[in-house]
């Protein structure tokens, strides 16, 4: 061992980060830590009899507990414990009582002089058809009216998804005996080649895909849009890695398929936006008009805006998924 | 009609309540799942069916999902597996 490497072993810094993993209490050693030093094996083997001698020990902190117990019981502490169930009790009740009265005093459902309904939502109705070119309201509110807040929810999973990657990513390249043979572990988990859920996957997953596809394009058009098509065309990737393990998904689906895919959708939906929202404010001719209402090609931005938010939601979901799993895409 | 919605919030409520008090995880995982399908079923019934198809993927498809892969990466699962061998040994 090196002299730099011995000073190391007993720097400050080192004693605090044996300390802080609870290796050994060094800040009590006055002879400092010395690996090849033969007083170790001395301390190794003390530290042995003191573990046989944990009976005794603990029978004696039991004596110890009972006889501290009784004292306590007789200063009042099973009073203080009793009190403190009371009070968590009233605590809880009354917050309930709140909670109830404010549901009791809320306007009743479905009422036509609800504060809910006010200029705002009635302009969505009427306007939105016109002013949107989207058959479906709720596309046209949350991706034109409100595109600002849709941009946020994206960026937001994205984020999510890639602080997942910064804290359960595994490096292939890396020498950490620990950190592969947590890799090996993970592999260990991969599917059995199952023969019924093979079977099952091979009919389900074309027909969940396409169905997502489906959601996703007709967004402007019936119920659904790129936030749900997204979650289940990514649920039939889950599925479909779950079947066939991950060596048939990273064909077409790696870390860089993911980065560009997110990216890309996230940045066409923000230049995208960008422009639509310049041209809004300043009252100029945009060269994206609403077009018909219930074609599949209209509504302007819409769909090129669910395709994105599908392509997001869709790798996030699947990358959640393959991170956890393996610790990494 | 009104006996189906209160069928439907009764059974939301139980739902909500044993998957917070069951001391088995995988258990509640399971519960919390038939919870979203019932909510989706309840959002359907209210007439927005946007919500339904998201409900319907993420709380019953891919957020169960991940908690079962949450459970089997902190050995939940496992564990449960062998306090029963533990116990069928003990039996025997």
């Amino acid at each position: 061992m090196s002299k730099i490497r011995r000073d190391y072993e007993n720097s400050l810094w080192r004693k605090l980060v044996r300390f802080v993993y609870g290796e050994n209490d060094s800040f009590h050693e006055k002879a400092g830590y010395d690996i090849e030093h033969p007083e170790t094996e001395k301390r190794k083997e003390e530290t042995f009899f003191e573990e046989v001698d944990y009976t005794k020990k603990k029978k004696e902190s039991d004596k110890f507990f009972a006889k501290y117990s009784a004292i306590a019981e007789k200063r009042g502490e099973k009073v203080y414990n009793h009190f403190y169930k009371f009070l968590a009790a009233i605590t809880c009740f009354s917050i309930i009582m709140i909670l109830l009265v404010t549901v009791a005093k809320l306007p009743s459902f479905g009422n036509p002089d609800n504060p809910v309904n006010n200029e705002v939502s009635e302009r969505y109705i009427e306007q939105g058809l016109e002013e949107t070119g989207a058959v479906n309201i709720v596309a046209g509110m949350i991706l034109d009216y409100r595109a600002f807040d849709t941009l946020g929810e994206s960026h937001v999973l994205f984020i999510a998804c890639v602080c997942v990657m910064i804290l359960l990513r595994l490096d292939k390249e890396t020498n950490d005996p620990e950190k592969l043979k947590a890799l090996e572990n993970d592999r260990d988990f991969e599917p059995k080649n199952e023969a019924i859920l093979q079977h099952a996957a091979k009919i389900l997953v074309p027909v969940i895909i396409l169905f997502g596809i489906y959601i996703v394009l007709n967004g402007h058009i019936s119920p659904g849009g790129g936030f749900a098509g997204g979650a289940i065309i990514g649920s039939g990737l889950i599925l479909y890695l779950n079947a066939f393990g991950f060596k048939k998904t990273e064909m077409f689906f790696t870390t860089k398929t993911f980065s560009v895919v997110s990216v890309s959708s996230l940045l066409f939906y923000s230049l995208s936006k960008t422009y639509s929202f310049f041209t809004g404010a300043n009252d100029l001719h945009s060269i994206i008009g609403p077009g018909t209402p219930g074609a599949i090609l209209s509504a302007g931005l819409i769909l090129p805006l669910n395709i994105a938010v599908g392509a997001v939601v869709a790798c996030t979901m699947y990358g959640f998924y393959a991170l956890f799993r393996k610790g990494g895409i | 009609m009104e006996i189906l919605y209160a069928i439907l919030l009764v059974f939301l409520i139980v739902c909500a309540t044993f998957a917070c008090l069951h001391k088995n995880f995988l258990t509640s995982v399971i519960i919390f799942m038939s919870y979203s399908v019932v909510m989706a079923i309840v959002w359907m019934l209210l007439e927005s069916p946007d919500l339904a198809i998201t409900e319907a993927a993420v709380g019953a498809g891919v957020t169960s999902i991940l908690f079962f892969v949450t459970l089997k990466k902190i050995h939940a699962m496992d564990q449960e597996k062998n306090c029963d061998e533990e116990t069928d040994t003990s039996e025997i």
